[in-house]
């Protein structure tokens, strides 16, 4: 089948709850794991006479995540009240902002293949979350746990500017990397603390109308949601191929076969008769509020990726995984102040510090090594006292948790390079004398040999053979002969 | 406007209410009464307001980011018509 014929139109609605200490109009705690219905209090759960009062922290970050998203921050805020019936929320309404989001536009650059692209905003709110309702506990009832009901949310919905499941895949990545950034959200989505509901249509490839969407829920992480679009845009074209017609649907994402099933038909757009709350008091936010938070932002990762490269000179892959976490781009930046050695450091960092946290499970922030610790492996190194490898394997185990001095301790432990070219010389004739068939060879044109005679002259030396100096002197020796 | 019985069954569906047919007639009747009363007001030309989203005078009342006046499960649940120890209960939401 032709897919190229028809090109995907993605929007996605992106959930993410934000990591204040207790709930978004009401003072009960914010966590997840307690017990149900714990964290809870009776503005939480509409006792009457109550009246909800907002969180000061959950304005700070939303207002970080429209900063760091290019995004315009509204001045005047309101809330409405989004009424339906269903006992999630025991108000029988929600409250969020309808006409007046916090921040409007912006973009998020994402990077595919090598090439970057932004994608655009229509707007990010601020919202309560729902309580959970569990159906399937007691026979003819719904249990309902509120903890979770009243958790400050920030909705981020993008314009249907996304044209592929890898695109998608590539925002969320983002996302998900720029919350945890600027330190909103954990950003976990197994625990629900982000969360993403995609609407997907196609259309013939160059016309501008938009077909009829489909919108996909409960996608619990960012490769289901890539699934769960590739699965639908497959769906679609094979619909319309048919001569079928695609209906507007609510569907769910099936992780146990990677395909998606209708839960419900839309007859008509759900009516929640919006209108102004009552009891929540409008915010304003100024120009001096927002600078105030812009300045106390760390510098986000799409500015730093770019300084890594020209003031750093490191490649764009380089600069690109550093910035995949916020530790690790700092732990590079303080190390750059006891080391000039920048792609050594970062080889450093993306290599076995990199594959240590990962051994152990933990996250970069958690590494003991300090920074000059660091460079002072990366100078034994610079120096030719020590080869990479050793220093990767041998010496960064022993000091890794202690941060003892580096040379001191690869002297200790024997590790130092021999530059002493009789030593060398010694090693390489022993070697030499060893191999007289390869020498042969070597001599007839089989240059490339030379790899290896300096991988021998390394064993018998324990790694200890300055390789630079084993290569020469190895081309000295065999070209005399 | 037009009141009709479409109106009221889409309205008494929105509010889980069951009107009777025999109440039907005097229901539209009050509605479009309330209707047209409010219809009157948008008589006045209010290009020039700003929609009031708020009757108070207040602005930027916060909450600090502190956590207090939590309840226990027991008290959570207390009130309720219908619970278990741990949770609130209603007739089920959805079918299987």
């Amino acid at each position: 089948m032709d897919y190229s014929k028809y090109e995907p139109v993605i929007g996605l609605e992106v959930h993410v709850q934000l990591q204040t200490k207790s709930k978004l109009f009401s003072s009960d705690a914010n966590q997840f794991g307690r017990k149900p219905n714990t964290q809870v209090n009776a503005i939480t759960l509409a006792h009457p006479g109550t009246l909800p009062k907002m969180n000061k922290k959950a304005v700070e970050y939303a207002v970080k995540m429209g900063i760091a998203c290019n995004c315009r921050i509204e001045s005047l805020n309101c809330f409405a009240r989004k009424n339906y019936f269903y006992p999630d929320l025991p108000k029988g309404y929600q409250i969020s902002q309808h006409t007046t989001p916090i921040c409007v536009g912006g973009y998020i650059t994402i990077s595919v293949n090598g090439n970057e692209k932004q994608i655009h905003l229509n707007r990010i709110h601020l919202e309560e979350d729902a309580g959970k309702s569990i159906h399937d506990a007691v026979d003819g009832f719904t249990c309902l746990d509120y903890n979770r009901a009243g958790t400050p949310l920030i909705e981020i919905v993008t314009e249907p500017c996304i044209h592929s499941a890898e695109e998608a895949f590539q925002y969320l990545t983002e996302i998900r990397k720029l919350v945890r950034w600027i330190e909103i959200s954990d950003g976990n989505m197994e625990e629900g603390s982000l969360r993403c509901d995609a609407n997907i249509s196609i259309r013939p490839t160059g016309s501008s109308e938009l077909g009829t969407k489909v919108e996909v829920k409960n996608l619990n992480s960012i490769r289901n949601v890539k699934k769960a679009i590739e699965y639908e845009i497959e769906r679609m074209i094979n619909l319309v191929e048919s001569g079928q017609i695609i209906t507007q649907q609510t569907r769910s994402f099936d992780a146990t076969n990677d395909t998606t099933f209708a839960i419900r038909e839309k007859e008509e757009a759900n009516d929640y008769r919006y209108f102004p709350d009552p009891d929540l008091v409008p915010f304003f936010i100024n120009q001096s509020y927002i600078d105030d938070i812009k300045k106390s932002m760390p510098a986000l990762p799409h500015a730093l990726k770019s300084t890594f490269q020209t003031h750093y000179g490191l490649s764009a892959y380089d600069a690109h995984q550093l910035c995949e976490d916020k530790h690790t781009a700092f732990y590079f930046i303080a190390t750059t102040n006891y080391s000039h050695n920048y792609k050594a450091i970062a080889n450093f960092i993306l290599g076995p510090l990199k594959q240590h946290v990962n051994e152990l499970g933990i996250d970069f922030e958690k590494i003991s090594l300090l920074p000059q610790t660091l460079a002072g492996i990366i100078a034994l190194i610079d120096d030719g006292k020590i080869n990479f490898s050793t220093a990767a394997n041998k010496l960064l185990p022993a000091i890794i948790n202690n941060n003892d001095n580096p040379a001191i301790t690869a002297e200790k432990l024997n590790l130092i390079q021999v530059s002493n070219e009789d030593a060398i010389s010694t090693w390489v004739q022993q070697v030499i004398n060893a191999m007289p068939d390869k020498v042969n060879e070597y001599k007839k044109g089989k240059k490339g040999l030379i790899g290896l005679f300096v991988g021998e002259v390394k064993k018998i030396s324990k790694g200890k053979a300055d390789p630079k100096l084993t290569t020469s002197t190895l081309e000295k020796i065999l070209n005399e002969q | 406007m037009e009141v009709n019985k479409n109106l009221v069954e889409k309205l008494a569906h929105l509010s889980r209410l069951t009107i009777a047919e025999n109440e039907m007639p005097e229901v539209i009747n009050d509605l479009e009464n309330m209707i047209g009363f409010v219809e009157q007001l948008q008589a006045i030309d209010t290009s020039d307001v700003q929609p009031l989203m708020y009757v108070g005078q207040a602005m930027n009342v916060f909450r600090e980011d502190e956590v207090n006046d939590e309840i226990t499960q027991q008290q959570a649940l207390k009130n309720a018509p219908l619970h278990t120890d741990e949770f609130f209960e209603v007739p089920t939401v959805i079918k299987k």
